[in-house]
Protein backbone atom coordinates (compact mmCIF):
# COMPACT_ATOMS: atom_id res chain seq x y z
CA UNK A 1 0.00 0.00 0.00
CA UNK A 2 2.39 2.05 0.76
CA UNK A 3 4.61 1.66 -2.30
CA UNK A 4 1.51 2.41 -4.02
CA UNK A 5 1.45 6.08 -2.59
CA UNK A 6 5.80 6.29 -2.63
CA UNK A 7 7.01 4.67 -5.95
CA UNK A 8 4.78 7.16 -8.61
CA UNK A 9 6.59 10.45 -6.33
CA UNK A 10 9.61 8.28 -6.66
CA UNK A 11 9.43 7.72 -10.33
CA UNK A 12 8.61 11.02 -11.28
CA UNK A 13 11.57 12.40 -9.07
CA UNK A 14 13.90 9.84 -10.58
CA UNK A 15 12.53 11.08 -14.06
CA UNK A 16 12.78 14.90 -13.42
CA UNK A 17 16.22 14.82 -12.60
CA UNK A 18 18.07 16.24 -15.73
CA UNK A 19 20.10 19.47 -16.78
CA UNK A 20 17.02 21.23 -18.02
CA UNK A 21 15.09 21.19 -14.86
CA UNK A 22 15.83 24.16 -13.52
CA UNK A 23 14.96 25.81 -16.63
CA UNK A 24 11.64 24.08 -16.95
CA UNK A 25 11.08 24.62 -13.73
CA UNK A 26 11.51 28.31 -13.29
CA UNK A 27 10.25 28.89 -16.92
CA UNK A 28 7.88 31.60 -17.19
CA UNK A 29 5.28 29.59 -17.19
CA UNK A 30 5.87 27.58 -14.76
CA UNK A 31 6.25 30.43 -11.97
CA UNK A 32 2.88 31.69 -13.54
CA UNK A 33 0.76 28.87 -13.12
CA UNK A 34 2.81 28.31 -9.30
CA UNK A 35 1.55 31.63 -8.77
CA UNK A 36 -1.87 31.72 -9.54
CA UNK A 37 -2.35 27.98 -8.10
CA UNK A 38 -1.31 30.19 -4.92
CA UNK A 39 -3.10 32.44 -4.86
CA UNK A 40 -6.12 31.13 -5.67
CA UNK A 41 -6.29 28.11 -3.66
CA UNK A 42 -5.48 30.52 -0.92
CA UNK A 43 -8.25 32.54 -1.48
CA UNK A 44 -10.08 29.42 -1.53
CA UNK A 45 -9.27 28.64 1.82
CA UNK A 46 -9.73 31.57 3.08
CA UNK A 47 -13.28 31.73 2.04
CA UNK A 48 -14.03 28.23 3.34
CA UNK A 49 -12.94 29.24 6.55
CA UNK A 50 -14.58 32.37 6.90
CA UNK A 51 -17.72 30.92 5.48
CA UNK A 52 -17.70 27.56 6.34
CA UNK A 53 -17.34 27.84 10.28
CA UNK A 54 -20.20 29.23 11.45
CA UNK A 55 -22.25 27.55 8.85
CA UNK A 56 -20.26 23.94 10.45
CA UNK A 57 -21.19 25.67 13.72
CA UNK A 58 -24.82 26.05 13.22
CA UNK A 59 -25.33 22.82 11.41
CA UNK A 60 -23.26 21.46 14.81
CA UNK A 61 -25.26 23.06 17.21
CA UNK A 62 -28.22 24.63 16.50
CA UNK A 63 -31.88 23.02 15.58
CA UNK A 64 -32.73 23.78 11.32
CA UNK A 65 -35.13 22.65 9.64
CA UNK A 66 -34.01 20.29 6.84
CA UNK A 67 -30.78 19.71 8.47
CA UNK A 68 -30.07 16.04 7.20
CA UNK A 69 -30.87 17.93 3.27
CA UNK A 70 -28.56 20.24 4.21
CA UNK A 71 -25.60 18.49 5.35
CA UNK A 72 -26.12 15.77 1.98
CA UNK A 73 -26.11 19.33 -0.26
CA UNK A 74 -22.61 19.58 1.61
CA UNK A 75 -21.15 16.24 1.43
CA UNK A 76 -22.44 16.07 -2.11
CA UNK A 77 -19.08 17.32 -3.99
CA UNK A 78 -17.04 15.75 -2.64
CA UNK A 79 -18.13 13.07 -3.76
CA UNK A 80 -19.31 13.98 -7.29
CA UNK A 81 -16.36 14.20 -10.69
CA UNK A 82 -14.97 17.40 -10.79
CA UNK A 83 -15.88 17.27 -14.10
CA UNK A 84 -19.78 17.08 -13.17
CA UNK A 85 -18.76 19.93 -10.83
CA UNK A 86 -17.18 22.20 -14.09
CA UNK A 87 -20.02 21.32 -16.18
CA UNK A 88 -22.95 22.31 -13.83
CA UNK A 89 -21.05 25.56 -12.75
CA UNK A 90 -20.59 26.66 -16.18
CA UNK A 91 -24.65 25.60 -17.04
CA UNK A 92 -25.13 27.60 -13.91
CA UNK A 93 -23.17 30.63 -14.34
CA UNK A 94 -21.54 30.63 -17.78
CA UNK A 95 -22.41 33.65 -19.97
CA UNK A 96 -25.85 31.72 -21.15
CA UNK A 97 -26.24 29.62 -18.11
CA UNK A 98 -29.22 29.84 -15.72
CA UNK A 99 -27.83 32.37 -13.42
CA UNK A 100 -25.06 33.72 -15.33
CA UNK A 101 -27.34 35.67 -17.97
CA UNK A 102 -28.89 37.36 -15.52
CA UNK A 103 -24.93 37.85 -13.95
CA UNK A 104 -23.91 38.66 -17.97
CA UNK A 105 -27.03 41.74 -17.70
CA UNK A 106 -25.00 43.61 -15.46
CA UNK A 107 -21.69 43.09 -17.16
CA UNK A 108 -20.41 40.41 -15.28
CA UNK A 109 -18.97 37.38 -16.87
CA UNK A 110 -17.61 34.14 -14.54
CA UNK A 111 -16.12 32.09 -17.09
CA UNK A 112 -12.62 32.52 -18.06
CA UNK A 113 -11.69 34.74 -15.58
CA UNK A 114 -9.15 33.88 -12.01
CA UNK A 115 -12.84 34.34 -10.31
CA UNK A 116 -14.06 31.35 -11.96
CA UNK A 117 -11.34 29.43 -10.88
CA UNK A 118 -11.89 30.30 -7.15
CA UNK A 119 -15.50 28.99 -7.59
CA UNK A 120 -14.69 25.89 -8.95
CA UNK A 121 -12.05 25.35 -6.05
CA UNK A 122 -14.36 26.69 -3.54
CA UNK A 123 -17.18 23.53 -4.77
CA UNK A 124 -15.00 21.21 -4.51
CA UNK A 125 -12.39 22.39 -1.57
CA UNK A 126 -15.04 23.96 0.78
CA UNK A 127 -17.16 21.11 1.64
CA UNK A 128 -14.34 18.91 2.89
CA UNK A 129 -13.48 22.23 5.52
CA UNK A 130 -16.46 22.29 6.38
CA UNK A 131 -17.68 18.65 7.03
CA UNK A 132 -14.07 18.63 9.75
CA UNK A 133 -15.22 21.85 11.22
CA UNK A 134 -18.92 20.18 11.54
CA UNK A 135 -17.33 16.86 13.24
CA UNK A 136 -14.92 19.08 15.55
CA UNK A 137 -18.00 21.11 16.48
CA UNK A 138 -20.39 17.91 17.39
CA UNK A 139 -17.81 16.64 19.64
CA UNK A 140 -17.36 18.92 21.98
CA UNK A 141 -18.20 17.70 25.33
CA UNK A 142 -21.89 19.18 26.16
CA UNK A 143 -21.10 20.10 29.85
CA UNK A 144 -18.29 22.23 29.00
CA UNK A 145 -21.10 23.55 27.20
CA UNK A 146 -23.34 24.01 29.73
CA UNK A 147 -20.84 25.43 32.48
CA UNK A 148 -19.93 28.14 29.81
CA UNK A 149 -23.74 28.65 29.87
CA UNK A 150 -24.02 28.85 33.46
CA UNK A 151 -21.16 31.76 33.61
CA UNK A 152 -23.11 33.61 31.71
CA UNK A 153 -21.29 33.22 28.40
CA UNK A 154 -23.49 34.35 25.35
CA UNK A 155 -23.27 32.82 22.33
CA UNK A 156 -20.13 34.84 20.60
CA UNK A 157 -18.12 34.85 23.71
CA UNK A 158 -19.25 30.69 24.09
CA UNK A 159 -18.33 30.34 20.35
CA UNK A 160 -15.00 32.15 20.70
CA UNK A 161 -13.75 31.07 23.99
CA UNK A 162 -14.67 27.49 24.19
CA UNK A 163 -15.44 26.28 21.04
CA UNK A 164 -12.75 27.39 19.02
CA UNK A 165 -9.81 26.67 21.19
CA UNK A 166 -11.05 23.67 21.53
CA UNK A 167 -11.54 22.54 17.73
CA UNK A 168 -8.53 24.63 16.16
CA UNK A 169 -6.97 21.56 15.47
CA UNK A 170 -9.76 20.07 13.45
CA UNK A 171 -10.05 23.52 11.62
CA UNK A 172 -6.74 23.86 11.20
CA UNK A 173 -7.22 20.03 9.55
CA UNK A 174 -10.06 21.03 7.80
CA UNK A 175 -8.10 24.28 6.30
CA UNK A 176 -5.64 22.40 5.09
CA UNK A 177 -7.27 19.32 3.54
CA UNK A 178 -9.22 22.04 1.28
CA UNK A 179 -5.91 24.03 0.46
CA UNK A 180 -4.61 20.91 -0.91
CA UNK A 181 -7.37 20.22 -2.60
CA UNK A 182 -8.19 23.42 -4.05
CA UNK A 183 -4.47 23.59 -5.37
CA UNK A 184 -4.67 20.14 -6.83
CA UNK A 185 -8.27 21.28 -9.05
CA UNK A 186 -8.32 20.69 -12.53
CA UNK A 187 -11.59 19.08 -13.51
CA UNK A 188 -13.98 21.62 -12.56
CA UNK A 189 -11.19 24.11 -13.61
CA UNK A 190 -10.83 23.47 -17.20
CA UNK A 191 -14.15 23.08 -17.65
CA UNK A 192 -15.67 26.02 -15.90
CA UNK A 193 -12.51 28.39 -15.79
CA UNK A 194 -10.68 27.28 -19.35
CA UNK A 195 -6.93 27.90 -19.65
CA UNK A 196 -5.30 30.75 -20.34
CA UNK A 197 -1.23 31.25 -18.90
CA UNK A 198 -1.68 33.63 -15.76
CA UNK A 199 -5.14 34.32 -15.77
CA UNK A 200 -7.10 30.74 -15.13
CA UNK A 201 -3.77 28.09 -16.05
CA UNK A 202 -3.17 26.80 -12.44
CA UNK A 203 -0.23 24.04 -11.92
CA UNK A 204 -2.20 20.68 -12.85
CA UNK A 205 -3.64 22.63 -15.59
CA UNK A 206 0.42 23.14 -16.91
CA UNK A 207 1.19 20.01 -16.12
CA UNK A 208 -2.02 18.44 -18.48
CA UNK A 209 -0.88 20.59 -21.34
CA UNK A 210 3.11 19.93 -20.61
CA UNK A 211 2.28 16.40 -20.55
CA UNK A 212 0.80 16.81 -24.23
CA UNK A 213 3.81 18.78 -24.82
CA UNK A 214 6.95 18.32 -23.15
CA UNK A 215 7.46 15.93 -20.69
CA UNK A 216 10.34 17.60 -19.30
CA UNK A 217 8.22 20.58 -18.35
CA UNK A 218 5.53 18.11 -17.01
CA UNK A 219 7.80 16.64 -14.49
CA UNK A 220 9.34 19.52 -13.32
CA UNK A 221 5.98 20.73 -12.91
CA UNK A 222 5.03 17.63 -10.96
CA UNK A 223 7.82 18.12 -8.51
CA UNK A 224 7.06 21.68 -7.79
CA UNK A 225 3.65 21.18 -6.72
CA UNK A 226 4.17 18.31 -4.79
CA UNK A 227 7.02 20.07 -3.21
CA UNK A 228 5.11 22.97 -2.64
CA UNK A 229 2.27 20.46 -1.17
CA UNK A 230 5.01 18.86 1.24
CA UNK A 231 6.26 22.40 2.57
CA UNK A 232 2.28 22.94 3.42
CA UNK A 233 1.28 20.39 5.56
CA UNK A 234 4.79 20.37 6.83
CA UNK A 235 4.18 23.86 8.12
CA UNK A 236 0.46 23.46 9.29
CA UNK A 237 1.84 20.28 11.48
CA UNK A 238 4.34 22.98 12.91
CA UNK A 239 1.49 25.37 13.21
CA UNK A 240 -0.38 22.75 15.06
CA UNK A 241 2.48 22.01 17.21
CA UNK A 242 3.33 25.59 18.38
CA UNK A 243 -0.53 26.03 18.97
CA UNK A 244 -0.96 23.09 21.26
CA UNK A 245 2.63 24.76 23.56
CA UNK B 1 -34.36 -47.19 -13.34
CA UNK B 2 -35.76 -46.75 -16.44
CA UNK B 3 -36.36 -43.02 -16.68
CA UNK B 4 -32.94 -42.90 -15.48
CA UNK B 5 -31.57 -44.87 -18.58
CA UNK B 6 -33.81 -42.84 -20.82
CA UNK B 7 -32.67 -39.40 -19.11
CA UNK B 8 -29.14 -40.72 -19.86
CA UNK B 9 -30.08 -41.34 -23.62
CA UNK B 10 -31.77 -38.18 -23.95
CA UNK B 11 -28.62 -36.39 -22.70
CA UNK B 12 -26.14 -38.45 -24.98
CA UNK B 13 -28.45 -38.07 -27.97
CA UNK B 14 -28.17 -34.09 -27.14
CA UNK B 15 -24.78 -34.13 -26.37
CA UNK B 16 -23.95 -36.07 -29.63
CA UNK B 17 -26.85 -33.24 -31.56
CA UNK B 18 -24.60 -30.43 -30.36
CA UNK B 19 -21.20 -31.47 -30.62
CA UNK B 20 -20.71 -31.39 -34.86
CA UNK B 21 -22.76 -28.20 -34.91
CA UNK B 22 -20.40 -26.74 -32.30
CA UNK B 23 -17.66 -24.79 -35.09
CA UNK B 24 -14.73 -23.12 -33.63
CA UNK B 25 -16.19 -19.48 -32.82
CA UNK B 26 -13.29 -17.14 -33.54
CA UNK B 27 -11.10 -16.05 -30.65
CA UNK B 28 -12.84 -12.39 -29.43
CA UNK B 29 -10.02 -9.28 -30.29
CA UNK B 30 -10.12 -6.12 -29.07
CA UNK B 31 -8.56 -3.42 -31.37
CA UNK B 32 -7.49 -0.61 -29.29
CA UNK B 33 -7.26 2.32 -32.15
CA UNK B 34 -6.24 5.78 -30.97
CA UNK B 35 -7.19 8.65 -32.57
CA UNK B 36 -7.09 12.42 -32.86
CA UNK B 37 -9.74 14.07 -31.33
CA UNK B 38 -11.53 15.49 -34.14
CA UNK B 39 -11.96 11.93 -35.10
CA UNK B 40 -14.34 11.36 -32.76
CA UNK B 41 -17.77 11.28 -34.65
CA UNK B 42 -16.05 9.44 -38.29
CA UNK B 43 -14.11 7.01 -36.23
CA UNK B 44 -17.35 5.71 -34.02
CA UNK B 45 -19.05 5.71 -37.17
CA UNK B 46 -16.24 3.21 -39.00
CA UNK B 47 -15.49 1.38 -35.86
CA UNK B 48 -18.71 0.49 -35.61
CA UNK B 49 -19.27 -0.83 -39.33
CA UNK B 50 -15.67 -2.59 -39.08
CA UNK B 51 -17.31 -4.35 -35.98
CA UNK B 52 -20.39 -5.00 -37.72
CA UNK B 53 -17.92 -6.97 -40.67
CA UNK B 54 -16.55 -8.78 -37.94
CA UNK B 55 -18.32 -10.11 -35.08
CA UNK B 56 -15.62 -11.24 -33.27
CA UNK B 57 -13.94 -7.91 -33.10
CA UNK B 58 -14.40 -5.37 -30.37
CA UNK B 59 -12.42 -1.43 -31.45
CA UNK B 60 -12.16 0.37 -28.38
CA UNK B 61 -11.03 4.07 -29.32
CA UNK B 62 -9.01 6.34 -27.07
CA UNK B 63 -9.92 10.14 -28.56
CA UNK B 64 -7.71 12.94 -27.07
CA UNK B 65 -5.07 14.87 -28.07
CA UNK B 66 -2.79 13.63 -30.64
CA UNK B 67 0.07 14.61 -28.36
CA UNK B 68 -1.69 13.25 -25.31
CA UNK B 69 -1.83 9.75 -28.07
CA UNK B 70 1.67 10.23 -28.72
CA UNK B 71 3.00 10.18 -25.01
CA UNK B 72 0.82 7.40 -24.37
CA UNK B 73 2.11 5.17 -26.70
CA UNK B 74 5.54 6.28 -25.91
CA UNK B 75 4.87 5.49 -22.12
CA UNK B 76 3.64 1.93 -23.37
CA UNK B 77 0.00 2.33 -23.85
CA UNK B 78 -1.66 -0.83 -25.37
CA UNK B 79 -1.78 0.47 -28.78
CA UNK B 80 -2.92 -0.70 -31.90
CA UNK B 81 -3.81 1.66 -35.03
CA UNK B 82 -2.69 5.54 -34.40
CA UNK B 83 -4.58 7.88 -36.29
CA UNK B 84 -3.06 11.57 -35.65
CA UNK B 85 -4.20 15.48 -36.49
CA UNK B 86 -0.29 16.01 -37.10
CA UNK B 87 2.40 15.16 -38.71
CA UNK B 88 4.37 15.66 -36.28
CA UNK B 89 3.15 13.75 -33.88
CA UNK B 90 3.38 10.30 -36.34
CA UNK B 91 7.40 11.96 -37.07
CA UNK B 92 8.00 11.57 -33.92
CA UNK B 93 6.94 7.52 -33.14
CA UNK B 94 8.53 6.98 -36.18
CA UNK B 95 11.72 8.43 -34.49
CA UNK B 96 11.26 6.43 -31.49
CA UNK B 97 10.83 3.17 -33.10
CA UNK B 98 6.90 2.89 -32.24
CA UNK B 99 5.89 3.33 -35.87
CA UNK B 100 7.44 2.28 -39.02
CA UNK B 101 8.05 4.97 -41.15
CA UNK B 102 6.37 2.90 -44.32
CA UNK B 103 3.30 2.11 -42.95
CA UNK B 104 2.20 5.47 -42.21
CA UNK B 105 -0.09 6.57 -45.09
CA UNK B 106 -1.71 10.04 -44.99
CA UNK B 107 -5.59 9.68 -45.23
CA UNK B 108 -7.52 12.41 -45.38
CA UNK B 109 -7.20 16.65 -45.42
CA UNK B 110 -8.69 19.00 -42.89
CA UNK B 111 -9.08 22.58 -43.15
CA UNK B 112 -9.75 25.39 -40.28
CA UNK B 113 -13.04 27.62 -40.37
CA UNK B 114 -13.90 30.31 -38.23
CA UNK B 115 -17.26 28.91 -35.66
CA UNK B 116 -19.42 31.38 -33.73
CA UNK B 117 -22.66 30.63 -31.45
CA UNK B 118 -26.17 30.32 -33.79
CA UNK B 119 -26.91 33.69 -32.03
CA UNK B 120 -23.73 35.28 -32.77
CA UNK B 121 -23.74 38.15 -29.53
CA UNK B 122 -20.42 39.98 -30.39
CA UNK B 123 -21.75 40.33 -34.73
CA UNK B 124 -18.76 38.95 -36.27
CA UNK B 125 -19.62 38.93 -39.60
CA UNK B 126 -16.58 38.51 -41.26
CA UNK B 127 -12.55 36.95 -40.31
CA UNK B 128 -11.51 40.86 -40.39
CA UNK B 129 -14.18 40.86 -37.02
CA UNK B 130 -11.76 38.63 -34.61
CA UNK B 131 -9.85 41.29 -34.39
CA UNK B 132 -12.01 44.03 -32.61
CA UNK B 133 -10.89 44.46 -29.34
CA UNK B 134 -12.46 42.61 -26.35
CA UNK B 135 -14.94 39.64 -28.65
CA UNK B 136 -13.78 36.56 -26.32
CA UNK B 137 -12.18 34.22 -28.99
CA UNK B 138 -11.26 30.75 -27.70
CA UNK B 139 -8.74 28.63 -29.59
CA UNK B 140 -6.64 25.26 -29.02
CA UNK B 141 -3.56 25.53 -27.22
CA UNK B 142 -0.43 25.82 -28.84
CA UNK B 143 0.48 22.41 -28.25
CA UNK B 144 -2.46 20.86 -30.45
CA UNK B 145 -2.12 20.68 -33.72
CA UNK B 146 -4.74 22.22 -34.46
CA UNK B 147 -3.80 25.12 -32.18
CA UNK B 148 -0.84 25.69 -34.16
CA UNK B 149 -2.49 25.20 -37.25
CA UNK B 150 -4.53 28.11 -36.08
CA UNK B 151 -1.26 30.15 -35.55
CA UNK B 152 -0.18 29.52 -38.69
CA UNK B 153 -3.13 30.91 -40.29
CA UNK B 154 -3.12 34.13 -38.87
CA UNK B 155 0.39 34.61 -39.63
CA UNK B 156 -1.32 34.23 -43.24
CA UNK B 157 -4.28 36.23 -41.84
CA UNK B 158 -1.20 39.16 -41.02
CA UNK B 159 -0.91 39.69 -45.17
CA UNK B 160 -4.29 39.78 -46.03
CA UNK B 161 -5.64 42.19 -42.88
CA UNK B 162 -2.34 43.94 -41.81
CA UNK B 163 0.66 43.33 -39.78
CA UNK B 164 -0.72 43.69 -36.26
CA UNK B 165 -3.86 41.13 -36.96
CA UNK B 166 -2.56 38.23 -35.26
CA UNK B 167 -1.22 40.10 -32.32
CA UNK B 168 -5.16 41.55 -31.59
CA UNK B 169 -6.94 38.18 -32.55
CA UNK B 170 -4.45 36.56 -29.59
CA UNK B 171 -5.59 39.73 -27.12
CA UNK B 172 -8.86 38.36 -27.93
CA UNK B 173 -8.11 34.92 -26.86
CA UNK B 174 -9.64 34.03 -23.67
CA UNK B 175 -9.01 29.95 -23.21
CA UNK B 176 -6.63 27.90 -25.17
CA UNK B 177 -8.54 24.78 -24.48
CA UNK B 178 -6.63 21.41 -24.41
CA UNK B 179 -8.38 19.60 -27.94
CA UNK B 180 -10.45 20.84 -30.37
CA UNK B 181 -13.70 19.09 -29.13
CA UNK B 182 -13.69 21.82 -26.01
CA UNK B 183 -13.11 24.99 -28.58
CA UNK B 184 -16.68 23.84 -30.02
CA UNK B 185 -18.24 23.02 -26.70
CA UNK B 186 -17.68 26.60 -25.45
CA UNK B 187 -18.26 28.15 -28.45
CA UNK B 188 -21.82 26.16 -29.07
CA UNK B 189 -22.74 27.33 -25.23
CA UNK B 190 -22.26 30.98 -26.04
CA UNK B 191 -19.40 31.58 -23.59
CA UNK B 192 -17.10 32.59 -26.55
CA UNK B 193 -18.16 34.77 -29.00
CA UNK B 194 -15.68 32.83 -31.75
CA UNK B 195 -13.34 29.78 -32.06
CA UNK B 196 -11.63 28.32 -35.08
CA UNK B 197 -11.90 24.41 -35.57
CA UNK B 198 -11.44 21.95 -38.02
CA UNK B 199 -14.40 22.08 -40.83
CA UNK B 200 -15.19 18.29 -39.59
CA UNK B 201 -15.76 19.55 -36.37
CA UNK B 202 -18.24 22.73 -37.59
CA UNK B 203 -19.94 19.36 -39.41
CA UNK B 204 -20.49 17.40 -36.16
CA UNK B 205 -22.05 20.62 -34.23
CA UNK B 206 -24.46 21.90 -36.49
CA UNK B 207 -25.93 24.37 -34.55
CA UNK B 208 -22.90 26.29 -34.85
CA UNK B 209 -22.62 29.45 -37.28
CA UNK B 210 -19.43 29.26 -39.33
CA UNK B 211 -17.26 31.60 -41.04
CA UNK B 212 -15.10 30.67 -44.82
CA UNK B 213 -11.24 30.75 -44.45
CA UNK B 214 -10.30 31.52 -48.13
CA UNK B 215 -7.80 28.80 -49.18
CA UNK B 216 -5.14 31.20 -49.61
CA UNK B 217 -4.96 31.97 -45.73
CA UNK B 218 -5.95 28.84 -44.86
CA UNK B 219 -4.08 25.61 -42.96
CA UNK B 220 -4.68 22.33 -44.59
CA UNK B 221 -3.50 19.79 -42.11
CA UNK B 222 -3.06 16.14 -43.51
CA UNK B 223 -3.63 13.12 -40.82
CA UNK B 224 -1.68 10.22 -40.89
CA UNK B 225 -2.53 7.02 -39.72
CA UNK B 226 -0.19 3.53 -38.82
CA UNK B 227 -0.06 0.44 -37.15
CA UNK B 228 1.80 0.24 -33.83
CA UNK B 229 4.67 -1.83 -34.23
CA UNK B 230 4.22 -3.54 -30.46
CA UNK B 231 0.57 -4.30 -31.22
CA UNK B 232 -0.38 -7.71 -30.75
CA UNK B 233 -2.72 -7.90 -33.68
CA UNK B 234 -0.92 -6.18 -36.63
CA UNK B 235 -3.10 -8.24 -39.13
CA UNK B 236 -6.26 -6.61 -37.70
CA UNK B 237 -4.49 -3.50 -37.65
CA UNK B 238 -3.80 -3.45 -41.07
CA UNK B 239 -7.14 -4.60 -41.95
CA UNK B 240 -8.65 -1.44 -39.99
CA UNK B 241 -6.65 1.14 -41.62
CA UNK B 242 -7.45 -0.68 -45.14
CA UNK B 243 -11.02 0.12 -44.32
CA UNK B 244 -10.23 3.44 -43.19
CA UNK B 245 -8.46 3.96 -46.95
CA UNK B 246 -11.22 1.98 -48.46
CA UNK B 247 -13.95 3.99 -50.58
CA UNK B 248 -16.29 3.49 -48.19
CA UNK B 249 -13.86 4.49 -44.99
CA UNK B 250 -13.31 7.65 -47.11
CA UNK B 251 -17.28 8.35 -47.86
CA UNK B 252 -18.02 8.49 -44.17
CA UNK B 253 -15.27 10.83 -43.39
CA UNK B 254 -16.37 12.65 -46.24
CA UNK B 255 -19.97 13.23 -44.44
CA UNK B 256 -18.11 14.09 -41.29
CA UNK B 257 -16.35 17.03 -43.17
CA UNK B 258 -13.01 15.66 -43.93
CA UNK B 259 -11.28 15.63 -47.58
CA UNK B 260 -10.02 12.56 -49.54
CA UNK B 261 -5.88 13.28 -49.67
Amino acid sequence: MLGLFLLPLLAVFIRSINPDFFGYAFSKQALDALKLSLVTSTITTVCAILFGTPLAYMLANWKIRYKSWIELLIDLPIVLPPSVAGLALLIAFGRRGLFGSYLNLVGVSLPFTTAAVVMAQMFVAAPLFIRSARVGFTNIDKQLEEAANVEGANRWQMFREVMLPLTSKTLLSGAVLAWTRALGEFGATILFAGNLQGVTQTMPMAIYLGFERNLGVALALTVMLTLASIVLLLSTRWLEKTNCD
Amino acid sequence: MKRFSTLILLLALFVAGCAPAATPAPEPVTLNVFAAASLTDAFTEIGNNFQTANPNVTVTFNFAGSQALRTQIEEGAPADVFASASAKEMEALVAGSFVNAESSQIFLNNKLVVILPAANPAGIDSIEDLAISGIKIVLAAEEVPVGRYSREALDKMNGAYGSDFKDKVLANVVSNEDNVKQVAAKVQLGEADAGIVYTSDAVAAPELATIEIPTDINVVAQYPIAPVVESANMELAQAFIAYVLSNEGQAILQKWGFASP
